[in-house]
């Protein structure tokens, strides 16, 4: 297993949003979190990245427990993060949004930056535009090549095609595809749509209220009860 | 050459301003901190000239002392109170008239003085050397600071942080390192500021009161965290009161910055310049 949360409890405050999340995640395959909106899976994520706090519970990664580290020990461990809403550094251009990564990864080198890239191509012809001037779009690939840069073992991608114009939902949907199937890389990734998980998933998760209701392999995103679960 | 001359002391003036808005305006723009011990720093640096009367000796000595008392501090207090801005005013504050009571009890309640050396004494065509100085350490510091931000990876990492911290974080910037090199640096600038303070006038335990606010102003009027911004607010202020000082007097000056800076604001809240920034969010 390459990711295990075990009971996790995560709170704003004294709202509390996750109850006792179990989730595992292994190695090569693509787990699809999912839900309606406002059931927690953001913030499974962000706690798993350290970005918030768990209150209780454990998270382990390749077999050592992380929950006490700081978010970029955790980076640093392997894990990258796309966070919802194609994020990037407004102000930087693109090869320094890049760049600040790159540096601050021990993983990271020229070859990985070419990598990322070369999946992205589109991203070569604005390596010195401002990132905040990109469209939604190319601020998503940007984010992805981003958290690639690090040489990830494992990605955690946020409702990566929200909100993004549809010609590049299919590149993203591509590069993904890609990823979990030429570099093997393990990936979790959070969806609100049924029909993208059935084309990517591996595995999924439903939650429900800060709950797991559901998981299971792939096969069980046939079942029909499932689309109450995930329907508004 | 009346104009000339205001307009020259004018510059000199927003020079040593910039100097104590630059690390201001770092530190309020990228941790939210609003850091009133930072005139406390000007302090640190105008007493080390004091005691090695020596400005040019006094320059890095100043911004190693003033920028390692910045750290201290972000260590000691400050980190504990992040996300808090309000607080950060209050416990600065009381920071500030600590530092200010400990200079009194060391040096004295009386203003001292730093003997200029010989070849900042002087001028040409009515302008000092001392400020002409001044405004060159001002120039070079900006300079210093914008390759620095450009051209240096912690540099690129302390606008990255600047402009989203938590994606920083994730993208495995240890933060919490780059809120310490920029208190650091942003304190040790103060502490330049301070050295050059003394080429101007005498050094007395309240000289950080004068200015704090006065670099507050920049900082807002230029836009958090936005070196153009600063640089451009600073001289402005700079000049702006020095001409109406020349007409008026100094205090009617200062109501006639203050009453500027505040229309500025009413119909450009954000400053000069913008930074859309989720670190005070």
């Amino acid at each position: 297993m390459t990711l295990v949360v075990e009971g996790l409890d995560v709170a704003y405050g004294r709202a509390q949003v996750l109850f006792g999340v179990d989730l595992q995640a292994p190695g090569g395959e693509l787990t699809c979190v999912m839900g309606r909106n406002g059931v927690g899976k953001s913030t499974l994520l962000k706690a798993i990245m350290g970005v918030l706090p768990a209150r209780a519970g454990t998270i382990t990664f390749e077999g050592a427990e992380i929950g006490h580290l700081k978010t970029h020990e955790r980076v640093r461990l392997g894990l990258g993060y796309v966070p919802q809403g194609h994020e990037t550094f407004p102000q930087l251009t693109v090869a320094e949004n890049l760049q600040v990564t790159l540096e601050a990864a021990p993983g990271g080198d020229r070859a990985a930056l070419d990598e990322a890239l070369d999946l992205f191509p589109a991203l070569r012809g604005l390596l010195k535009r401002r990132a905040g001037f990109l469209s939604g779009g190319q601020q998503q690939q940007l984010a992805m090549a981003r958290a690639l840069v690090t040489r990830p073992r494992m990605l955690l991608l946020d409702e990566p095609t929200e909100g993004i114009q549809p010609s590049i939902i299919v590149e993203i949907e591509e590069a993904i595809a890609r990823l979990h199937s030429e570099a093997g890389l393990a990936i979790l990734l959070v969806e609100q749509y049924l029909d993208t998980a059935l084309r990517l998933a591996d595995r999924f998760v439903v939650l429900d209220a800060g709950e797991v209701v559901r998981a299971g392999p792939r096969a069980g995103l046939q079942d029909e009860s499932l689309h109450a679960l995930l329907s508004v | 050459m009346a104009v000339l001359n205001q307009l020259f002391i004018g510059a000199s003036m927003g020079a040593v301003l910039l100097l104590i808005a630059l690390g201001l305006t770092f530190t309020f723009g990228q941790m939210g901190v609003i850091n009133m011990a930072h005139g406390e720093f000007l302090l640190v640096g105008a007493y080390t000239a004091y005691l090695l009367q020596n400005v040019v000796l006094a320059l890095p000595v100043a911004f190693a002392v003033a920028g390692a008392l910045g750290l201290v501090l972000e260590r000691l207090l400050i980190r504990r109170f992040y996300g808090r801005p309000l607080d950060t005013l209050l416990l600065t504050f009381g920071v500030s008239l600590i530092l200010q009571q400990l200079a009194r009890d060391i040096f004295g309640a009386p203003n001292v003085g730093v003997t200029a050396p010989a070849w900042l004494t002087g001028g040409i065509g009515g302008f000092p050397y001392s400020r002409i100085f001044i405004l060159v350490l001002a120039l070079a510091c900006v300079a210093a600071i914008s390759l620095y931000l450009t051209r240096m990876k912690q540099g690129r990492r302390m606008r990255a942080v600047m402009q989203n911290r938590q994606l920083a974080a994730v993208s495995g910037v240890a933060t919490e390192r780059v809120d310490q090199l920029t208190f650091l640096i942003g304190s040790g600038l103060a502490g330049v500021a301070g050295v050059a303070l003394t080429l101007i006038g005498p050094v007395g335990p309240s000289l950080g009161t004068y200015y704090i606010v006065d670099a507050f102003l920049i900082v807002v009027a230029g836009g958090l965290g936005q070196l153009r911004g600063a640089v451009i607010a600073a001289f402005v202020l700079g000049v702006l009161n020095s001409f109406v000082e020349f007409w008026t007097d100094a205090s009617l000056a200062k109501v006639v910055v203050f009453a500027v800076i505040v229309a500025f604001l009413q119909l450009r809240p954000q400053g000069l310049f913008v930074l859309r920034s989720r670190a005070l969010t």
